[in-house]
């Protein structure tokens, strides 16, 4: 076990979770909650990798895997915003939907062979840095890289300039920003419908880079579920965001390291002696994003930080235009 | 006032009539919900077959398919109720939650840790293969419907006690089942070293109908088995605490508004735990119904999504428990003929279409849409 | 423009020459005809009063003039040119703001965000330091003195005014309407607000002022439009020439009795006891800060201040919805500080919650199902661990007869009355129980008058049927006409106590005065 192995591979693992997270972010922070993530990356994965195929070219893929899951995305949007139905609910049908539609185009994807995957690369001169070159800079895909651009471009977007102050007020107070002639309706289908983009690109760079290939819920297995966790313990923060995806990353690859060794801290690995205790390890990253849950409420209640005051609450006016 | 609205498709348009919209002041009949729902069901079906053939697959030959084999003869309709059982008892979990507004999105883990319950009677042994069958069916529903309830207790705790969201929480437990599960019959459990347990004993079978078959002959192959008798015992006793009783009173207030519930003094707290626990109790049931019914051993695939599809049954059924019992029947045929419907994944498109359609025409309970006559302008 | 043509056919055209005209405004709402045929005209630089009670359509009219709403029929004219708006994106652009009743402020940020707000300046980067500046010359201007760095929920409610205002003046509104502005604020903030507005039109702007309260009007306005009913009873008279009765009697439709009759009774044993009660708010700030009163059988007591100072939590503390950190809750003799709100009905304690939507009713639970609310365990509704369903219904039945409320059958959900149908709802629950004590927040607030009366004759009834009752309002003359002594209430704690009504000194205290400075004041001045 090599830490370094393993921060590197937990980066590369998260930035699927930091995509989703990120989404998800933007979506709530316009006042709806979207539980359909996990559906939208399954989406987008199995369309970025068919259109890869179809392509010959990865960013093709990825931008269809986005497109798809930005689509889909739109039917939550239609229901909760035009038609103010409740969101968790629509989020569970969008899920189960993505999920079909996505098993159904999916079916056979997974005896491809040769299908063009996103390119690996080191960043010159920053992976020469001993250790956090290696984590970080060495021998990632680039979707890894565009992560690290997201999460300050994101909390740049959120916090200082006018279309952030705009989704920061329409997911506190629609009302006020209706009132300024902002079109709340028009915002929340743009922020479901980024946060599907997002989902996508996480799905994507699942099935186009962390582990390439379809195979069918396996493909995802939860990511999607635990994104959603993930912005509450974010507190809708972009920063937080990336921490506990790379943090997530990271233990699900040390679920896997840590069968390897004989010895495990100077004791007899009962891992490595019996490779079924590995299902106990299997369960770890779901124990955490429940253990992360409890932190991350605990944090909100203690400094009162909540999430957005409309989230989840469909908005109704005088009028509108439907 | 603020809650109206009033809309104008096309201002500019020349049509002479608009489309207007308005909230209802009066709450439309049961007649009218039910058709819509009917209607709400009609259209998933449509726009499934439609993706359907998009994907190359035949919907028509496909549908009739599903009809043919679920309720084509006695011998597939027994089939079809085999499948509608979990589905019966894990629409009723998630009744008993959603009731109060819980999201309970655990009932598929709740169903793994029921089965692991019975399972244990047997396997640990908790009692000697030579029991009884009653004192198996008794024993092996008690532990069955425990272990639910505590894994819908841990969510309960959490949302009650650390304000801990239960969506992500029961769903992170299903996966955590699944892999509790998955240790069991890799390892402890493991019969010869394939992923399953042994076969249980006869007596701790649920009877069947075919065991019946030498008294009366028309039973032979019926597969249906005691759970059914469980399900129409759970659905009364869950109706006669969702609305006639006082408990029933304050989960269906709390459900509405549990700010007005805790202004009446109704501990919340405890409510929250109480009906986590009752639904994790039903799907735990329904777990060990479908081992000790159908499966006879544990092993890796004992569901094929049962506790998610409960949410889609519970939402169709409106939350009455009567009705939960025949739209089961319904998904029960869904997915019995979904198994050999190529591609694999049009029962759970089906499911979603079919939710999204019924959330959508909700819109349709709550607001009157009709044509006017556009004043001339 | 085709709508000019056919309005030119059915009405006579006449001139504008006010900064606003407003022509046959026909506004309907399901089952209400809020503006029928509404005219309202605006000169520049003056203050024009809209009058009328709750539920006449003043709001809904001023909602069309901000463009939030649209009119079915009539016409608008801003300066002279004919105007539609869509949104309130072109009210604005026209020079019209509106300040609305509850403020269109973003809590969770600052000042200058809320103020730029929807604004197409700054494009994208958002300089706050740069606009704080612009801000706070702009206050400075006005005289709105804010910090354009604070964030909403740390303001007063006379500051978010403020920011609401100067919100309005950074957009160049030459129009503005303001929606019940007092109610909010104190005595003293009034005045303020007042001394701001003049200073406004003198600088040209023309305001509309809406409000229910005559004694304001009177004395902010130069003309008054009063509207009953969605029609206009009086157009644009000069406040000159017109009176305060008058006023009432066109807002109205008939004379207004100002005062309630109220039969002279010694009160009884003290039921309700809290000693130096300490509690915090939902931001966990301090909300109450050692309060101490009583209440006694037969008597009813007044809490008056301004809305914020603490009546929420201390009726949450006193019926065990909140918890408090230091001091005694005692009700007929029995400590209940801190036990559930259970603890507090089962002692005979009814609450009229303030907020009646989130937490007095249950929206799409029955009208049946929200009046057993508090004895669905009590025979004969409760039955064992059921609740019969007969009994309940004819419990109901009841009720909606003697509270004659007006719903076509009790299978009803709640969320299809209306405010004042709903208020009767619960009352009919809380009152019917024959409480011992009876906390009662802003019970008669946003009714039209004839409910009002039925309510208040309601609490006397209890009073004379011997409930303590703790009246908690931000109507003065509502509690002096109904209360026998009153307690104000201030930042979280007691300023005093008045048993004679002195208006004077309740304004007072409502703004932070103690009544032992008052009393010393007032030696003073006499010396």
């Amino acid at each position: 076990m090599n830490l370094a192995i393993i921060l590197q591979a937990g980066v590369a693992t998260g930035t699927a979770l930091l995509f989703a997270t990120l989404g998800e972010i933007l979506t709530e922070r316009s006042g709806i909650l979207n539980l359909g993530v996990e559906g939208m990356m399954l989406l987008g994965a199995m369309t970025s990798y068919a259109m890869s195929n179809k392509f010959g070219n990865p960013w093709i893929g990825i931008l269809f895997g986005m497109l798809a899951a930005g689509l889909v995305s739109q039917v939550h949007a239609f229901i909760t915003v035009t038609l103010q139905a409740d969101q968790v609910v629509s989020g569970l049908s969008l899920n189960f939907l993505a999920t079909g539609i996505s098993l159904v185009l999916g079916e056979g994807l997974n005896s491809l062979v040769g299908v063009p995957l996103i390119p690996k690369f080191d960043i010159p001169l920053l992976s020469q840095i001993p250790f956090i070159g290696d984590v970080f800079f060495a021998g990632h895909s680039a979707l890894v890289y565009v992560g690290y651009l997201m999460v300050p471009l994101a909390w740049y977007f959120i916090n200082r300039t006018r279309p952030g102050m705009h989704l920061r007020a329409v997911g506190e107070y629609p009302s006020a920003v209706d009132a300024q002639g902002i079109n709340v309706f028009g915002m929340r289908y743009f922020y479901i419908f980024v946060g599907g983009l997002l989902a996508g690109l996480g799905g994507a760079a699942i099935s186009l880079a962390i582990s390439p290939g379809f195979f069918a819920e396996k493909t995802t297995s939860g990511q999607g579920w635990i994104a959603v966790g993930l912005v509450i313990f974010a507190q809708w923060n972009p920063i937080r965001a990336a921490f506990g995806g790379y943090i997530f990353g990271a233990l699900r690859r040390l679920v896997l390291d840590i069968q390897g060794p004989m010895l495990l801290l100077g004791f007899a690995n009962p891992f490595y002696y019996n490779p079924y205790y590995g299902f106990f390890l299997k369960m770890l990253p779901y124990a955490f994003t429940v253990i992360v849950l409890i932190i991350g409420s605990r944090e909100a209640n203690r400094k009162r930080v909540g999430s957005p005051a409309a989230l989840g609450l469909p908005y109704i006016r005088g009028q509108r235009g439907l | 006032m603020s809650e109206s609205m009033t809309s104008n498709i096309s201002p500019k348009g020349r049509f002479p009539f608009k489309l207007k919209i308005e909230p209802r002041l009066k709450s439309p009949s049961g007649w009218f919900s039910s058709m819509l729902s009917f209607l709400a069901v009609v259209l998933a079906l449509l726009v499934g077959a439609g993706i359907i053939a998009a994907a190359g697959g035949e919907p028509w030959r496909a549908y009739a398919h599903i009809a043919r084999s679920s309720f084509g003869s006695v011998g597939v309709f027994s089939d079809t109720m085999v499948k509608a059982i979990p589905l019966m008892l894990t629409g009723l979990a998630c009744t008993v939650a959603f009731r109060m507004r819980l999201w309970n999105i655990g009932a598929e883990g709740q169903f793994f840790l029921g089965a692991w319950g019975a399972s244990l009677v047997v396997l640990a042994p908790i009692l000697p293969e030579e029991t009884p069958q009653w004192i198996f069916i008794i024993v092996m529903s008690i532990v069955g419907i425990a272990m639910g309830a505590i894994y819908g207790f841990i969510p309960g705790f959490l949302k009650a006690k650390l304000n801990v969201n239960e969506i992500i929480s029961t769903l992170m437990l299903n996966y955590i089942a699944v892999e509790w599960n998955n240790y069991f019959i890799y390892d402890k459990w493991s019969e010869g070293g394939f992923q399953m347990s042994k076969v249980f004993p006869r007596n701790a079978w649920l009877p069947r109908l075919a065991d019946y078959a030498k008294e009366i002959p028309e039973f032979r192959g019926l597969t249906v088995h005691f759970g059914l008798v469980f399900a129409i015992i759970a659905a009364v006793v869950v109706w006669l605490i969702l609305y006639k009783s006082q408990w029933g009173y304050e989960i269906r207030l709390i459900g509405d508004n549990p700010k007005a519930a805790e202004y009446a003094g109704i501990p919340i707290a405890r409510n929250i735990i109480l009906v986590m626990s009752l639904s994790g109790a039903l799907a735990g049931l329904a777990g060990m119904s479908e081992i000790t019914g159908v499966v006879h051993r544990l092993q890796g695939h004992i569901s094929p999504g049962y506790g998610f599809t409960a949410i889609i049954i519970a939402w169709l059924a409106k939350l009455n428990p009567f009705a939960v019992l025949l739209v089961s029947v319904l998904f029960g045929a869904l997915i019995l003929a979904g198994r050999e419907i190529q591609p694999s994944g049009v029962p759970t498109m089906i499911q979603g279409v079919i939710m999204v359609f019924l959330i959508a025409s909700d819109f349709f309970m709550r607001y009157r849409i009709y044509f006017a006559r556009r004043k001339e302008e | 423009m085709e709508m000019v043509s056919t309005m030119d056919q059915e009405n006579e055209v006449r001139e504008c020459r006010n900064v606003v005209c407003m022509r046959g405004i026909v506004k309907h709402f399901p089952g209400v005809l809020a503006n029928d045929h509404v005219d309202f005209e605006l000169r520049e630089g003056e203050v024009h009063a809209l009058l009328g009670e709750n539920g006449a359509g003043k709001s809904t009219l001023m909602n069309i003039l901000a463009g939030l709403y649209r009119q079915d029929e009539g016409l608008i004219e801003v300066n002279g040119k004919e105007v539609k708006f869509n949104s309130p994106r072109d009210a604005i652009a026209a020079g019209i703001g509106m300040v609305h009743q509850h403020f269109m402020l973003v809590p969770s940020q600052s000042v200058t965000e809320n103020i730029l707000l929807g604004l197409s300046e700054p494009r994208f980067r958002l300089n706050l330091p740069h606009y704080d500046a612009v801000v706070a010359q702009m206050a400075e201007e006005y005289g709105l003195h804010v910090d354009p760095r604070a964030k909403i929920w740390q303001l007063s409610v006379g500051e978010q005014q403020r920011v609401e205002l100067l919100k309005m003046l950074y957009r160049g509104a030459e129009i503005l309407i303001m929606d019940e502005p007092t109610a909010v604020l104190a005595p003293s903030e009034i005045d303020d607000l007042f001394v701001t507005l003049r200073a406004m039109t003198q600088k040209g702007k023309s305001i509309t002022f809406i409000s229910h309260k005559l004694h304001e009007v009177m004395a902010i306005s130069n003309r008054v439009t009063v509207l009953r009913k969605g029609k206009v009873t009086s157009s644009g008279i000069n406040i000159a020439d017109t009176s305060r009765a008058g006023l009432a009697n066109l807002m109205v439709g008939r004379e207004v009795v100002f005062r309630v009759d109220k039969n002279e009774q010694e009160p009884g044993d003290v039921i309700l006891s809290v000693d130096n009660i300490h509690a915090e708010n939902n931001k966990g700030l301090k909300a109450l800060n050692g309060i101490t009163l009583n209440v006694r059988a037969g008597e009813i007591v007044g809490l008056a201040g301004v809305a914020g100072n603490g009546q929420r939590e201390l009726a949450d503390v006193i019926t065990g919805l909140r918890k408090a950190s230091e001091g005694q809750v005692i009700i007929g003799g029995e400590d209940i500080t801190n036990l559930s709100p259970k603890a507090g009905i089962r002692k005979g304690v009814s609450h009229i919650p303030e907020d009646r939507t989130h937490v007095g009713t249950a929206p799409n639970l029955s009208v049946t199902d929200n009046v057993i609310m508090k004895n669905y365990t009590e025979e004969p509704i409760g039955k064992g661990w059921m609740v019969n369903d007969t009994a309940a219904t004819k419990y109901a039945r009841e009720l909606k007869k003697a509270f004659d409320i007006i719903v076509p059958n009790v299978h009803t959900s709640v969320r299809l009355l209306s405010g004042g149908n709903l208020q009767k709802v619960i009352l009919a629950r809380e009152i019917s129980k024959k409480p011992e004590l009876l906390i009662a927040m802003q019970p008669t607030r946003g009714l039209d008058v004839g409910a009002i009366e039925g309510v208040q004759r309601l609490l006397l009834l209890q009073r004379e049927a011997g409930s303590a009752v703790l009246l908690v309002s931000e109507e003065l003359e509502e509690l002096l006409s109904l209360s026998d002594r009153i307690y104000v209430i201030y930042e979280g704690e007691i300023m005093g106590e008045v048993a004679d009504g002195d208006i004077e000194k309740i304004g007072l205290m409502m703004t932070g005065m103690q009544m032992e400075d008052i009393r010393l004041q007032g030696e003073k001045s006499n010396e």
